[in-house]
């Protein structure tokens, strides 16, 4: 049953995917990538570590994405934009980051070779990630956040008014 | 409960849901018209609830009219990802000790998301309808999302903090003692005001905001599929509603009257307050809005969260 | 702030409030609310004391009109009156603004606190001189236009009108 489900989110998560790519019209390739990202939650779940799935939908699907169709919606993409897409189509743009992804995968099948297996076989709890997060892995999460306050700050920066009008009310 | 008995129960659970938003159009408009000093619909059957099935009539029967310049299929498409995502977000929520259709270690995270999806259903209305209005509004309802989605994640963090786990039904049970609303006070305050701007009730209606879009993103739906985007809206006012009591107002607990009762109560009253809120406050402007969400809560929600850890580290003791 | 979120919540109570107080509005077709005399509903015309129609066809009515609904023509009867060959109503184009009675030199056109014009053709909206005529004097018992007024008709001549000086005549060199 749970191996079934794993596999028809992982056909659906690959075909998505490949739509998204070919999809001259970027809102359709938006909606697909959507698709993909519900299914890759999907598969996290089934894997064992549902807080992964919960956040995969909460910030991906649910914000990032959200943003990407808000920056599709300002640009007012016609036909112009779309035979633009497909003219990015032809075989000639996308061989050589083609050819450099099949490595890539290769290599990934090869470090999957290595280990016995993928998951531990138990379903990891929101408190366990916690733990870990803040225990072994504390720098990274530290590093992310300063990141994170440094985009803050810049994006303060860049949306604050340069001009201050007289009289003007905020 | 067993395997069976959770799909029935999750059946039933989704008929009285759809029941209940029908039946929420008609009762907010009486309630409406008793703290506007009207009457509102009182004709068809007693108290005028035949009203629900008229307009479900009326809805079913219209023509089901696609525009010939909106992009067909996601207009289709667009109505159904509300209703879904706000039908699965019933799942996680705990009627009672043992009525529950899932109890999720990560429940409260799952509705969040669900929460989250629900925003597509009207973006990609906007999208495919091509229409000057419907896109202003999926403008707005973008921005709109985004914000409050960010400290209505947070607002709910004080307390998971006090119980310790995401489970919705360790949530109401941690609450015996006290609900928690009392130490969660600015956590219900904010997850108030997020709950509405999610499922854009009226104060924060600014994606359909009649009086400037014409009907904003569902300008060009009729029929069916705008009643589709009325059934989302109403699904997300109860759905909000029993969080709010699940999670603030102690859920299921309550003496003398059984559980079920008790939630049902908690989650009407609650239902009645954001109706008094669309009867009584005005729509801000959209920058007010995003100012409302950037500049007070945002922050708010922040120091509701470093107070209750504090509190709660101290009380463990260290 | 502060201020702000006080004043939403002083919203939030008043409505509450509201909770208690009975309904504004009544149950309109078997109750029906009391509508003052002058108030402005369907348009009519009256006549004067002694039977005759006042309207004189002056078309201030007509001019004054914002939407435009009234349409007339003049007529000068065989004894000098004037008065309007035709006299139409579009009364489903008349937003019952009252502008034409208060154009009104002779008190013709009043408005009657009735409101119920329903029809399923929108031709029947129309009214015709016929139609809008009524037997007695409206809201104005007394007045007669062509008793107060200076103009010359069969049977009253030039300073015969109530409160009329005799015309002067500007031939005559005496005082």
């Amino acid at each position: 049953m749970m191996e079934t489900l794993f596999y028809l989110a992982a056909v659906i998560a690959l075909s998505a995917t490949i739509l998204a790519l070919t999809r001259a019209n970027a809102a359709h390739a938006l909606i697909y990538l959507i698709l993909s990202l519900l299914a890759v939650a999907v598969l996290f779940f089934l894997m064992g570590a549902p807080f992964a799935a919960a956040l995969e939908i909460l910030i991906y699907a649910g914000a990032i994405m959200v943003l990407f169709v808000f920056v599709i919606m300002m640009l007012n993409l016609g036909k112009s934009g779309e035979e633009l897409e497909r003219s990015g189509l032809h075989a000639r743009n996308w061989i050589i980051p083609g050819i450099m992804a099949t490595l890539l995968f290769v290599e990934l099948m090869y470090a999957v070779e290595q280990t016995s297996s993928l998951t531990s076989g138990t379903a990891v709890s929101p408190k366990e990630v916690g733990l870990e997060l803040f225990g072994p892995y504390v720098l990274a999460v530290e590093l992310a956040s300063m990141l994170l306050l440094a985009g803050l700050v810049g994006a303060y920066h860049l949306g604050r008014r340069f001009i201050v009008r007289s009289g003007s009310d905020d | 409960m067993s395997e069976l008995g959770t799909i029935g129960f999750g059946l039933f659970i989704i008929l009285a849901a759809v029941g209940g938003a029908a039946t929420l159009t008609w009762f907010e408009r009486r309630l409406l018209g008793i703290w506007q000093d009207r009457y509102g619909p009182n004709r068809l059957g007693p108290f005028g609830v035949g009203q629900v099935a008229s307009d479900m009539i009326k809805l079913l029967t219209k023509h089901d009219w696609v525009p010939p310049f909106s992009d067909r299929v996601v207009f289709v498409f667009a109505p159904t990802a509300i209703v879904v995502a706000m039908m699965l977000g019933f799942a996680v929520v705990p009627f009672g000790p043992d009525l529950y259709v899932i109890d999720l270690n990560i429940g409260l995270l799952f509705f969040l998301g669900m929460t989250s999806l629900a925003v597509y259903s009207v973006l990609l209305a906007a999208l495919a309808s091509n229409n000057k209005y419907a896109l202003l509004g999926g403008l707005r309802s973008a921005a709109q999302m985004v914000s409050y989605e960010v400290f209505m994640g947070l607002s709910l963090m004080g307390v998971v903090m006090l119980t310790g786990s995401f489970s919705m039904r360790a949530i109401v049970e941690a609450q015996t003692d006290l609900w928690n609303f009392i130490p969660q006070f600015l956590g219900l305050f904010t997850f108030l005001i997020a709950g509405i701007a999610e499922s854009h009730r009226l104060p924060f209606d600014l994606p359909e905001a009649e009086h400037e879009l014409t009907a904003g993103f569902h300008t060009e739906y009729s029929g069916m599929k705008f009643a589709m985007f009325m059934l989302g809206e109403y699904l997300g006012l109860i759905l909000i509603s029993c969080m709010i009591v699940a999670l603030f107002f102690g859920g299921w607990l309550g003496p003398w009257l059984p559980p079920i009762v008790w939630f049902c109560l908690k989650t009407f009253i609650v239902i009645c307050f954001f109706i008094l809120l669309r009867a009584a406050i005005p729509r801000p402007r959209y920058d007010q809005l995003m100012t409302l969400g950037w500049k007070y809560m945002l922050p708010l929600t922040l120091f509701n969260l470093l107070v209750t850890g504090a509190v709660a580290l101290t009380l463990k003791g260290g | 702030m502060f201020k702000s979120l006080r004043s939403q919540l002083t919203t939030i109570w008043t409505i509450l409030q509201h909770s208690f107080t009975p309904a504004e509005t009544v149950q309109y077709p078997e109750e029906q609310p009391y509508l003052a005399p002058r108030y402005r509903g369907r348009i009519v015309l009256t006549r004067d004391p002694d039977g005759d129609e006042r309207c004189v066809a002056c078309n201030l009515c007509a001019a004054a009109c914002p939407p435009d609904c009234i349409a007339l023509q003049q007529g000068v009867r065989e004894d000098g009156r004037w008065y309007p060959e035709f006299f139409r109503i579009n009364f489903s184009r008349c937003i019952m603004c009252g502008m034409c009675e208060e154009a009104c030199p002779t008190n013709a056109i009043q408005l009657t606190p009735d409101f119920e014009m329903c029809e399923y053709e929108r031709q029947s909206m129309v009214y015709e001189k016929e139609h809008l005529l009524i037997s007695g004097t409206g809201k104005y018992h007394d007045y007669n236009f062509y008793r107060v007024s200076g103009l010359a008709i069969d049977g009253k001549d030039k300073g015969q009108g109530q409160n009329e000086a005799q015309p002067i005549d500007v031939k005559s060199l005496l005082p």
